[in-house]
């Protein structure tokens, strides 16, 4: 055990994988000799060599059509978005083919894409978004969104596991700021099972990512309510079942992501505890989001756009006092 | 101390009471009042109480006026000034234990709460001014998902439980609360068939828990009173009796026997006691109270006439929970407290227990659980001199005593040589009203019979 910063973890699961696997290799805009734009492969192409930590061309066209064959050929490619919100480039090879691979040809598509993902820090509308549930739209893609280091590690690791494409957002804001005791040896956290951060009993708080924290400064701040903070880690699969179970203990529900409010993912979880838990509801279930609109730079904006503990805290006392 | 003003709220009497009227407001704008004096007195189709000021201040507004009846939960006054903490509405139900499900009710729309002669003990009178009537609001009706289904797989009315949430609204915790509160009751008194089996949870669309019996909504308002006519309101309390005077009478097959007792020995044994019950406890050993201890033996030996229909089940107590009638404002209300295991009682005790009830009634100091649970009412309309009657059974009980006037009568009696002999004797009439689904007229038969003998033979210390 050591402690490290949710970035290391991240970097060490994969060192790790790539020591044990020799098919896993890094493709990315700068990861190589720059050590990549946030320094999670740094010195990875002094260990690993040019051939397994190659730095792509400015295109995430190249860079996902590159795995995708990589993939399909046997390897275990690891490739990296420099930021989430480019992936759109990518989109056609990420969702047109590596997705649906495994269906139309039978073939396994075993790429991990990770995705530096939300705000906090000013980035402005390009980079600062949390594209989670557009792909968690996607049939044959995975969604993991880990809020912790240990998290971080072990999910990498089970994202290189899977056979499947599988979308690793990581995010920016947790990099340096969450630190934690990570195991040093191997072990892989399963992708779909939600994490437990905090156990109550009057309302519930579904979350994931950087909304953990939001929601345990929030929890922390209503010391006489008992609030249950369920980190999914994972949007796609999600833990339904522990979602549920958690909701026919506080029948009050809050969900509550970074990402925008239409659509986003929080939308599809309150309809599932519609539809499998109303009768556990004593509450309308609540979402808090961010605004339908893009990311803005401005500090304040920003600081409206994102939930913040005290909206997390109204919205709480909302559901404690209905 | 609060600056702003903290609103008065018609409180929610638990119960399926909806709305309140004010009946009588004990402050008026202007004057001063502390936290938790009686800022006004109120009536529900259940019970009539006072309303204590939810802070000290001055009343600032008074927004609704006497004899105006609104919905649980609408602001009626502002206190401003030194206000304590804001007016709490949803603690009002929580405070006021809930109530309901028995009504308040039985009897024969008259129904004197006395003994025929000497009606010492309660003979409430309160004074009501005659409230307005209003539409039938529906209140806080608004039921989660979660509790309805709580609701449903226990049997139990969520009307009944007091809400603390928004609004009053009865939260999960409310009800749950509710059911452990009525849990450890049932412990505590037995009730063999009182626990009815949950309903298995299925994943079934919660069932809609049957909805507490709503006042009869006011018919239809009429134009214009006619020539000679005049109008005037109905109050809550009379839309409650109406409507559950008419549901009993759909509900139950009402037969009434009759049978006529020589209460000569009751009399004796009661002139006696007055005396020393009167000094040493300042308690008048009424009639009803001897009425009362032998209606409550002889009960134990009949259990369906302590008994209820409860779907297809009977059900039956090793307890007795007695009703009795109360007359308010002039012979113009009724209201039934209970007297909680009379079967633990004796003469001295009952007589206690009535007194005290019918006290509170008279001073609207009852809580909404002083008129529920019953198993059986007595109804006394006799203390104006009738002799005869068929009271209307309080629902859901199987059957209700009537006792009538004691008169003086010639009477053929036997001595002790086998000589008939025409003696003065204290005559009552008693009648058992009961539900003849439940009920034979040979079992009410015996039931009388008994009840005569107890009263006929019975010495002092039976009682």
């Amino acid at each position: 055990m050591a402690e490290r910063t949710y970035l290391q973890a991240i970097s060490d699961g994969l060192r790790q994988e790539m020591r044990r696997d020799k098919r896993v290799f890094v493709l990315g805009e700068d990861v190589g000799v720059y050590g990549g734009a946030f320094k999670v492969t740094l010195g990875f192409q002094e260990e690993f060599g040019a051939w397994r930590v190659i730095d792509a061309p400015l295109s995430e066209t190249a860079i996902m059509g590159g795995a995708t064959g990589a993939a399909i050929m046997g390897m275990r490619p690891v490739a990296e978005m420099q930021f989430a919100d480019f992936v759109s480039c990518a989109w056609d090879h990420l969702v047109t083919v590596a997705a649906k691979q495994r269906w139309r040809a039978g073939t396994p598509v075993p790429i991990v894409l990770r995705l530096p993902s939300g705000g906090g820090f000013s980035g402005g509308p390009f980079h600062s978004q949390n594209p989670e549930s557009s792909f968690a739209h996607i049939p044959g893609l995975k969604c993991v969104c880990p809020a912790t280091p240990e998290d971080a590690k072990g999910l990498i690791v089970a994202a290189i596991e899977d056979p499947n494409p599988v979308l690793f957002f990581e995010h920016k804001h947790l990099y340096r700021r969450i630190k934690g005791e990570v195991p040093d040896e191997r072990y892989v956290t399963p992708i779909g099972k939600a994490r437990t951060h905090r156990e109550g009993e009057d309302v519930s708080v579904i979350t994931w990512g950087a909304m953990v924290y939001t929601a345990d400064e929030a929890a922390k701040q209503l010391p006489d309510a008992s609030v249950e903070i369920i980190d999914l880690r994972s949007v796609m699969p999600w833990d339904k079942e522990a979602v549920l179970a958690s909701v026919r203990k506080t029948s009050k529900v809050l969900v509550l992501h970074e990402d925008t409010r239409t659509g986003g993912f929080g939308g599809e979880i309150a309809a599932t505890i519609a539809e499998e838990a109303f009768e556990d509801l004593d509450a309308p279930v609540r979402r808090i989001t961010a605004p339908d609109t893009p990311v803005p730079f401005s500090p304040p904006l920003e600081k409206a756009f994102i939930p913040q503990v005290e909206d997390v805290l109204r919205g709480l006392k909302e559901l404690i006092e209905y | 101390m609060a600056t702003t003003a903290v609103d008065v709220v018609m409180p929610q009497m638990g119960v399926s009471v909806s709305e309140g009227t004010i009946t009588k407001w004990n402050k008026q704008v202007g004057d001063e009042v502390d936290a938790d004096e009686t800022l006004l007195e109120i009536s529900t189709d259940k019970v009539d109480t006072e309303v204590p000021a939810p802070a000290a201040g001055v009343v600032t507004e008074i927004l609704v006026p006497e004899g105006e009846t609104v919905d649980v939960g609408t602001v009626l006054a502002r206190i401003g000034g030194e206000g304590a903490a804001p007016a709490a509405p949803t603690e009002e139900p929580a405070t006021q234990p809930a109530a309901d499900a028995a009504e308040a009710s039985a009897a024969e729309g008259q129904a004197p709460a006395e003994e025929p002669k000497e009606l010492a003990e309660p003979a409430p009178t309160p004074a009501q001014p005659a409230p307005a009537a209003a539409p039938s609001g529906n209140g806080k009706s608004f039921v989660s998902p979660v509790v309805a289904r709580i609701a449903s797989e226990h049997g139990i009315d969520p009307s009944q439980v007091p809400g603390t949430g928004t609004g009053g609204r009865v939260t999960k915790k409310d009800i749950q609360a509710f059911l452990e509160a009525g849990a450890s009751r049932t412990a505590s008194e037995p009730q063999p068939a009182a626990t009815a089996p949950p309903i298995a949870p299925a994943p079934t669309p919660a069932q809609t828990p049957t909805p507490a019996p709503q006042p009869t909504p006011p018919s239809q308002e009429p134009e214009a009173p006619g020539p000679g006519e005049s109008f005037e309101p109905m109050s809550a309390m009379r839309r409650g009796i109406a409507e559950h005077m008419r549901r009993s009478l759909d509900t139950s097959a009402h037969v009434t026997s009759a049978i006529e007792v020589d209460m000569s020995k009751v009399v004796q044994i009661r002139e006696r006691l007055k005396k020393e019950y009167q000094n040493a406890y300042g308690i008048n050993p009424t009639y009803l109270a001897f009425i009362a201890r032998a209606a409550t033996e002889t009960l134990r030996e009949y259990p369906w006439v302590n008994g209820e229909l409860r779907g297809d089940k009977i059900v039956t107590r090793n307890y007795v929970n007695l009703g009795f009638a109360v007359e308010l404002t002039d012979g113009k209300g009724l209201i039934v407290p209970v007297v909680k295991n009379a079967e633990t009682l004796n003469l001295l005790g009952m007589a206690k227990a009535i007194a005290d009830v019918a006290r509170r009634a008279r001073e609207k100091q009852l809580t909404p659980d002083d008129v529920v649970g019953g198993t059986f009412t007595i109804t006394n309309p006799g203390g104006y001199g009738t002799f005869h009657g068929t009271p209307v059974i309080s629902q859901p009980q199987a059957g209700i005593l009537g006792t009538y006037a004691i008169v003086k009568r010639p009477w053929v009696i036997t001595d002790e040589n086998g000589a008939d002999a025409i003696a003065i004797r204290s005559i009552m009439n008693l009648t058992l009203t009961y539900d003849h689904r439940l009920v034979d007229g040979a079992y009410a038969g015996r039931f009388l019979r008994d009840m005569r003998e107890r009263l006929q033979t019975w010495g002092e210390a039976d009682y």
